[in-house]
């Protein structure tokens, strides 16, 4: 049976369970604890050198990347995955492929830096988050959410239109990081929330809820992560992204 | 109506979309969108692209942003030969696995490496602190060790015996710190070898010819006016 190495904790991660749960895909969860620093362990050395999450091993084939993960999945199981995920018309097609390139540097990026800075930066740092910081963080978070409306939903129900696609499930699972310290980014617009209730509802709310459980209580990661020996190791990793 | 291409061959992800429309035959009207100029800021531009970002294409009513979302509209709508993107299950992971990475690896620490050897401090004659070059030259060293170790590893291509749009990728990145006067290629054989065999793939005039702006940067570029410095210099915080 495939296996999928995921933490929840992590956006990437819960796109790609999401999809193998919500298309019927069947997989073995092999859990890798970010927070224990399982990631840099010996026995997952031998998985991945990447040393992140998700990896997907289907028989010898190892491959990682969530974008291609869910681009493998697809076109392996073709034959009962329906069109609107990865549509073969070319230039449905091509919107998906813009989000999902453009995702990387934009929402990825900013929706992580705001959820580790109010999530992590005291345990990591010592300290309290500089407000000039945590503000920049955001600022550019709102950027990235001001793009996903006016450039890539527009007026539409779904990013290439009436269906969902596989650029809405990564852009969902991006924006629900920083929601999960608390920061309801979604305030203020309307647009993003008829999206994000509609995107629930594709999946079905329970699934997606399932998902999202681990991050939601993310208040305990500092606790766990406090209590751990991997701390050390990890900090200067953490204090980079930081700086 | 032809195809449009909006390019700036300074831009790596413009390179990359070139060389594979030449290579290809694909015809194509070149739009110069001058970055230096501040085009890219221009309202005629934003019709075209609200990103504000090149590459991007226009082909009849159609627009595309982002050069891998476009270099695989390119390779489905002309039917380029399977090796670029090919059609078996494992070989077009590897590509797909590449064109996902690189955008927080190599691409990111090539273009860092640009701005604090050549653009920060020639373009806006601003210091860049040597504790940044130094953490810059590190993650970029980090991206170039994954590059031959895990995509390259023991294959003349990363998706195996063929070129394909990960190597073009690749090495459109990998020459921008080339161009920042950085001789990434030196001490790394395995690295060397590959990059002979891309350029050979893509051939090596066309290669030379879309290179030779970036690799006269180091050299060519001066001191911006103010109106261009007032473009590059809020990016300064994305590098430094």
């Amino acid at each position: 049976m495939m296996e999928l190495y995921l933490d929840l904790h992590s956006p990437p991660c819960r796109s790609v369970f999401l999809f193998a749960k919500a298309v019927g895909i069947p997989f073995e969860f092999k859990l890798v604890e970010l927070a224990t620093g399982q990631q840099y362990s010996e026995e997952f050395g031998k998985v991945s050198l990447m040393r992140k999450v998700p990896v997907m091993k289907d028989g010898s084939f190892i491959l990682t990347e969530s974008v291609a993960i869910l681009k493998y999945l697809v076109q392996k199981h073709s034959s009962s995955v329906a069109d609107h995920w990865y549509p073969a018309d070319l230039q449905q097609r091509a919107r998906v492929n813009e989000y999902l390139s453009w995702q990387h540097m934009n929402l990825r990026t900013h929706g992580s830096k705001v959820f580790l800075l109010r999530a992590l930066f005291p345990v990591i740092m010592g300290s309290e988050v500089p407000k000039e910081k945590m503000d920049a963080a955001v600022e550019d978070l709102n950027q990235s959410l001001k793009m996903l409306e006016d450039y890539f939903l527009q007026n539409k129900p779904f990013i290439i239109g009436d269906k969902i696609s596989l650029a809405d499930l990564v852009a969902v699972v991006e924006i629900m990081q920083p929601v999960a310290t608390g920061l309801d980014v979604f305030e203020g617009h309307p647009k993003l929330i008829s999206w994000r209730e509609r995107v629930k509802k594709a999946f079905g709310e329970k699934l997606f809820d399932e998902s999202h459980e681990v991050i939601m209580k993310v208040s305990s990661l500092p606790h766990k992560m406090q209590n751990n020996s991997e701390l050390e190791m990890l900090k200067p990793k953490f204090q980079k992204i930081f700086s | 109506m032809a195809l449009e291409l909006y390019l700036d061959l300074f831009s790596q992800p413009c390179r990359s979309v070139y060389i594979f429309a030449k290579k290809n035959n694909i015809p194509f009207e070149f739009k110069t969108v001058s970055l230096m100029n501040g085009d890219q800021c221009g309202c005629e531009f934003q019709k075209i692209n609200l990103i504000k970002k090149v590459p991007a294409l226009r082909d009849g009513d159609f627009r595309l942003a982002e050069s891998i979302a476009i270099l695989l509209y390119l390779a489905d709508k002309f039917k380029t030969p399977d090796f670029w993107y090919p059609a078996d299950l494992q070989q077009r992971a590897r590509v797909n696995e590449y064109l996902s990475w690189q955008h927080s690896a190599m691409r990111l620490h090539g273009c860092r490496i640009f701005w604090l050897r050549v653009l920060i401090p020639k373009g806006l004659g601003m210091e860049v602190p040597q504790d940044k070059l130094d953490a810059a030259l590190e993650d970029l060293n980090n991206s170039l060790k994954l590059i031959e170790e895990k995509f390259i590893e023991d294959r003349p291509f990363i998706a195996g015996d063929n070129i394909s749009l990960a190597d073009l990728v690749a090495i459109v990145e990998i020459m921008q710190p080339v161009g920042a006067g950085l001789d990434v290629f030196d001490g790394r054989p395995k690295l060397s070898a590959w990059r002979d065999r891309v350029r050979a793939a893509i051939g090596t005039e066309l290669f030379d010819e879309v290179h030779q702006n970036v690799l006269g940067a180091k050299d060519n570029v001066k001191l911006m006016d103010a109106t261009t410095m007032a473009i590059f210099k809020p990016k300064i915080k994305l590098f430094m």
